[in-house]
């Protein structure tokens, strides 16, 4: 991590307006990405995945992005016009969504999904398109290539579906990942298939991962570092390792009121929530 | 309390049969928290609707089930049934009407069931779930998830009932509210002595929950053990061995060693 980090985000807001006024739903964020696994954690409302869309520059309509600084490897994104961020997204950072189901168009054949997204982004002939979306098949795991291929979206199951969205985003050869939330649909032993084949890719190309999810032991033992978000803002960041001793009240909170398989408590602990854990914030503003 | 032998749930007919659930039997005793556990499509909520008859011309059910001694036919269920076992589902945005307020959604059990004194029965309930009664005039999309959860439980509760069927009741929460609704779970348990029969894919939340359970795949049942087992990390089967490995979270060497169980 000594060399120049890829993605540089200071002081990101981002707000809406609403018949009741303005919500600030990104407060004051500020991290660096380079080459690792980056855990952004917070429970629905936080701003983690408000956080990654405006990386991309798809905030909803109405919303308005503010930033000190918001860079991809020298390339300001905030001030990019139209044609640079068509080129910076897929092509150099891509985002992995939700649910397969709704992501992947319905009417088009898996194939000719995954090829689309490599000749946007690739001056190549329509056979090596197809050669690498069968090869990006196999690299995901996937074990009857050509029938997939051929496929669409309805035919596949939920965690096919999600190997096949991370084809689509790595064909291109993007330098960062974003994942929001990309296995919470899925059945547990499933999702850790799926991020062992995303694993797997990212450490043998290289290439940095910001993994958005509210299921904080997942990111603890999948990541390398996490951001804790509460309320548009980052609350505590530290190395995945030391979740254990993380020590913001809100991070233990949320570490505490979880049911564990081993111990039998009665009661579990219930999160108190401290206005005063957004008030610098304000200040800063 | 409840026990349930050669269940067998098929929908459809012809080449697009299905069998949901083979020869599953379950049995649960007065006061106990039994926890159903599976992948989707393991079948754990179709047993959970096959007790609650919910599956009449839905589905084809045969086996015999018997709840607080009385056997039931089919998937009849008496006037009596209804008010004693209540159902509390997975999204608590789905399962309330979404142009009824509060006060109706919790009047309305009270009301089929002719019971005497709603108005009180519906503040009663609303405070033991722990809202106050300033909730009672508001629509569903005017509260939370977490408030809109603890409306359902109100809604179960209203019939005074002596078992609650609970569909992943807390999967769609944030993790802070799922800590207020299993506590509020284990509360109302414990004050009302109700015997509750828990769906989940959560390991953790059923070894929190209950004291038993049985492990679902592909319609039947893999193994039943203790809470005691599951805490220990001792379970006998394969199957449900891999489910608790990845239910502790992400480790790159044991991915590879998971199988597929057919």
């Amino acid at each position: 991590m000594s060399e120049s980090p890829l993605l540089r985000v200071e002081d990101l807001h981002v707000s809406y307006n609403t018949p009741t006024g303005i919500v600030n739903a990104v407060s004051g964020v500020s991290f660096e990405l380079g080459r690792e696994k980056l855990g952004i954690v917070g429970e629905s409302g936080s701003g983690k995945s408000q956080t990654g869309r405006a990386i991309l520059g798809l905030t909803a309509t109405g919303g308005q992005v503010r930033a000190r600084r918001l860079e991809f490897d020298g390339t300001d994104l905030l001030h990019a016009n139209a044609r640079t961020m068509r080129h910076v997204r897929g092509g150099c950072i891509s985002m992995i969504m939700q649910d397969p189901k709704y992501s992947l168009n319905p009417v088009m054949t898996i194939g000719a999904q995954i090829e689309e997204a490599f000749l946007v982004h690739r001056a190549t002939s329509k056979t090596e398109a197809r050669q690498r979306t069968l090869d990006m098949l196999r690299a995901v795991k996937i074990r009857a290539p050509e029938r997939v291929y051929k496929a669409y979206p309805h035919e596949v199951s939920g965690g096919m579906g999600q190997r096949i969205m991370i084809a689509m985003m790595m064909i291109p050869e993007p330098d960062i990942i974003i994942a929001d939330e990309p296995t919470s649909a899925l059945d547990v032993t499933v999702q850790l298939q799926v991020l062992a084949v995303l694993d797997d890719m990212l450490s043998e190309r290289g290439m940095g991962l910001i993994f958005i999810s509210h299921d904080l032991n997942l990111v603890a033992s999948f990541c390398d570092r996490i951001l804790v978000m509460y309320g548009g803002k980052v609350v505590e960041e530290c190395a995945a390792a030391d979740l254990e001793q993380a020590t913001h009240p809100y991070t233990r909170g949320l570490l505490n009121c979880l049911p564990s398989l081993d111990g039998a408590r009665e009661e579990l602990p219930v999160l108190l929530r401290d206005p005063a854990w957004l008030a610098n914030s304000e200040a800063s503003r | 309390m409840i026990d349930i032998r050669n269940l067998d749930v098929v929908f459809g007919h012809g080449s697009g049969v299905h069998h949901a659930v083979r020869d599953f039997a379950m049995r649960i005793e007065p006061g106990q928290s039994y926890g159903l556990v599976g992948e989707s499509g393991s079948g754990k909520t179709t047993v959970l609707r096959a007790l609650a008859g919910l599956l009449d011309r839905v589905a084809h059910v045969s086996g015999e089930m018997t709840v607080a001694q009385e056997s039931l036919q089919g998937q009849h269920r008496s006037r009596d049934f209804r008010r004693r076992v209540q159902m509390v589902f997975q999204d608590p945005f789905g399962s309330l009407h979404p142009r009824h307020t509060v006060d109706t959604i919790l009047g309305e059990p009270a009301r089929v069931h002719r019971l005497d004194r709603i108005e009180d029965r519906v503040v009663q309930a609303l405070e033991e779930v722990g809202l106050d009664a300033s909730f009672r005039f508001r629509y569903p999309h005017q509260i939370s998830g977490g408030q809109r959860q603890r409306v359902s439980v109100a809604r179960a509760l209203i019939t005074e009932p002596e078992i609650v069927l609970l569909d992943e009741p807390t999967s769609a929460l944030d993790v802070s509210v799922q800590a207020e609704v299993l506590n509020l779970l284990m509360r109302l348990k414990r004050d009302h002595g109700l015997t509750y029969v828990l769906v989940s894919h959560n390991l953790a939340v059923v070894a929190h929950m209950c004291e038993a359970l049985s492990v679902m795949q592909n319609g039947s049942v893999v193994e039943t053990l203790g809470v005691q087992q599951l805490r220990d990390h001792s379970p006998q089967m394969p199957y449900t061995r891999q489910l608790l490995t990845a239910s502790l979270g992400y480790d790159r060497a044991a991915i590879d060693a998971f199988e597929e169980f057919a």
